[in-house]
């Protein structure tokens, strides 16, 4: 093959490449493109103007109504404080786990390392039935702390999984000097290793922020009361009520979606590190 | 030193926590649903043992199996697109520029809560306003399909936002595992002239052979369970068409209170899903893995 056909292949190639790779990005990002633009349109205008058309003018007041006239605002505060409370018991609670693990000596270590690995494997929704039964008869059915401890206990495992590869990787030095200086072994957690570990603590609380925040089926089986539910039942119910409305079921669902795409897009390469460290051992 | 990090008080303050959390909400209740399984059970009433008559009923249940088969379907589905991620893959981690970008605009379906996407994808296959059907009519189509009401295709419609869900979680654990190949391997085989085709069949996928195993047991796994947008989407729908073992199980144990019954599917599915991790290692099993 002459040399300058070569290159004219190549470059046919590369933009294929490109054209294929964009394509994948449309499809991909064009489903919330159009779900911003038609929160913030009327009826009239979803239905007689073109697909992505810009809203003009851009009805903001579809997101102040529904969150005044709904319980758009009580579902946020409710999502909130469950996946703060879940998030900071999980990721302190693992901590602990893998400083245990990965640093002391004890026998049944890897026991125990195994049944968290275990857990990852487990289906959720073969623990259902009997979950809604003890939570049933110790009378936190319909009480939101069923919610955090549902959420630390399937959430733990993974969190472990994502902390030991980081504690593999601490030096030792550390923690010896600070037993020759007569440290507790408190102390040493707090002081010392806790710190040193604050990258991989904030993967694993952005993460947990997100799987939190999303969690649907625990909230749907466990809570009943409006006052208790989160953002992602809370919302299934409320546009219920409004299925003729797009405006506003636009604006609700742009509502429960942007916190996390604004933690996106500040942290984007701590999630994609927390993603696939959770996904792949080690 | 080693006395200090031995204090068996220490530890079970550590531990304890932790474990006792997992223990009570993952071990017992998945010992407890086995238990169930056994039982005739309203929920709230008396329980009865039955022995294994839920099993037997479930081996006769039409709609269990046609579930179980919707489950496998997904499984093959999922795997299926796997291919089309690494294709994806070992593109984006060639010489790309703005692969970064690109990977992260792949992954943000991923973020979005289940219960949003299948409400958002309500609005997709809208008959008439749903963006997919003014997209097909202003492409010249007629009588577009009814996407969610018409039983021979709602299974396939619910595949399509579970599929576009995870597409950039695949996407993003191939593309970390591909830039982790040393580039002095891809050197020495470009010096030894292999071409781009060869590059990526012989060298690079069986350097990322451990990894694409991982994501065949997460895909086949995840289908078999799957839940959430089938369940907000449908409800399972119309009339079976687009039930999964889990949503099946969903329906007879917290729509028609028959927990002893929903028990022996959820235990079936913990079955399903245990045998088919087993049998996935086993199947991908090779003597050497290989080293770099």
């Amino acid at each position: 093959m002459e040399k300058s056909t070569y290159i004219y292949m190549k470059k046919i190639g590369m933009f294929l490449f490109y054209m294929m790779l964009f394509l994948v990005a449309g499809l991909q990002i064009l489903p919330l493109v159009w779900l911003l633009f038609f929160s913030l349109k009327n009826n009239q205008e979803v239905f007689n103007t073109p697909l992505f058309s810009l809203p003009s003018p851009p009805r903001w007041e579809n997101y102040v109504k529904v969150w005044v006239e709904g319980d758009i605002g009580l579902y946020f505060f409710n999502s909130l404080w469950i996946t703060t409370v879940s998030v900071i018991f999980t990721v302190l609670l693992a901590s602990f786990v893998t400083f245990a693990i990965t640093r002391m000596n004890w026998k049944l270590k890897h026991v125990v390392l195994g049944l968290f690995m275990v857990g990852l494997m487990i289906p959720i929704h073969s623990t259902l039935i009997p979950l809604f039964n003890f939570f049933m008869k110790v009378k936190l059915i319909d009480h939101p702390m069923s919610i955090v401890l549902t959420n630390i206990g399937f959430n733990l495992p993974i969190t472990i999984m994502i902390l030991l590869g980081f504690y593999n990787a601490l030096p030792r030095e550390l923690e010896e000097s600070a037993v020759m200086d007569g440290c507790s072994v408190h102390r040493m957690f707090f002081q010392v290793i806790l710190p040193m570990t604050s990258p991989v603590i904030v993967t694993t609380t952005i993460i947990n922020m997100i799987y939190n925040w999303n969690e649907f089926v625990f909230v749907n089986t466990f809570i009943s009361s409006d006052e208790y539910k989160t953002l992602t039942v809370g919302i299934q119910n409320f546009i219920g009520q409004y299925t003729t409305d797009w405006g506003a079921i636009g604006a609700t669902l742009m509502i429960s979606v942007l916190p996390i795409l604004i933690i996106f897009f500040f942290l984007s390469n701590k999630i994609m590190e927390g993603i696939t460290a959770g996904a792949i051992k080690g | 030193m080693d006395k200090v990090m031995s204090d068996k008080r220490v530890i079970a303050l550590y531990v304890l926590p932790a474990l006792l959390m997992i223990i009570i909400l993952v071990y017992v209740p998945i010992i407890m649903t086995g238990y169930y399984s056994l039982m005739k059970w309203d929920g709230i009433g008396e329980r009865t043992f039955v022995a294994l008559d839920n099993y037997k009923q479930l081996l006769k249940d039409s709609m269990f199996w046609k579930s179980v088969y919707h489950s496998f379907l997904l499984a093959v589905f999922s795997v299926l697109s796997l291919g089309g991620y690494l294709v994806v893959s070992l593109v984006l981690a060639g010489r790309i520029k703005g692969a970064n970008i690109l990977r992260k605009i792949y992954l943000i379906p991923m973020l979005l809560s289940s219960v949003a996407i299948a409400q958002l994808w309500l609005r997709i296959y809208h008959p008439s306003n749903g963006m997919l059907n003014q997209f097909l009519s202003f492409l010249g189509v007629d009588d577009p399909p009814n996407w969610l009401a018409d039983p021979s295709i709602v299974l396939y419609s619910v595949f399509i936002p579970i599929i576009w869900q995870y597409a950039g979680f695949y996407i993003l654990i191939y593309y970390a595992a591909l830039k982790n190949i040393p580039s002095s391997i891809i050197e020495a085989a470009i010096i030894d002239g292999a071409n781009p085709w060869q590059l990526a069949y012989k060298i690079k996928l069986p350097l990322i052979a451990g990894v694409i195993k991982v994501t065949i047991v997460l895909a086949v796994v995840g289908s078999l369970k799957y839940f959430d947008l089938i369940y907000v989407m449908t409800g399972g729908g119309p009339n079976g068409a687009s039930e999964v073992i889990a949503s099946y199980m969903y329906q007879k144990a917290f729509r028609s209170f028959n927990f002893g019954y929903g028990s022996a599917i959820a235990f079936s599915l913990l079955i399903l899903c245990i045998v088919a991790t087993w049998l996935i290692r086993k199947l991908t099993h090779t003597e050497e893995e290989v080293q770099y």
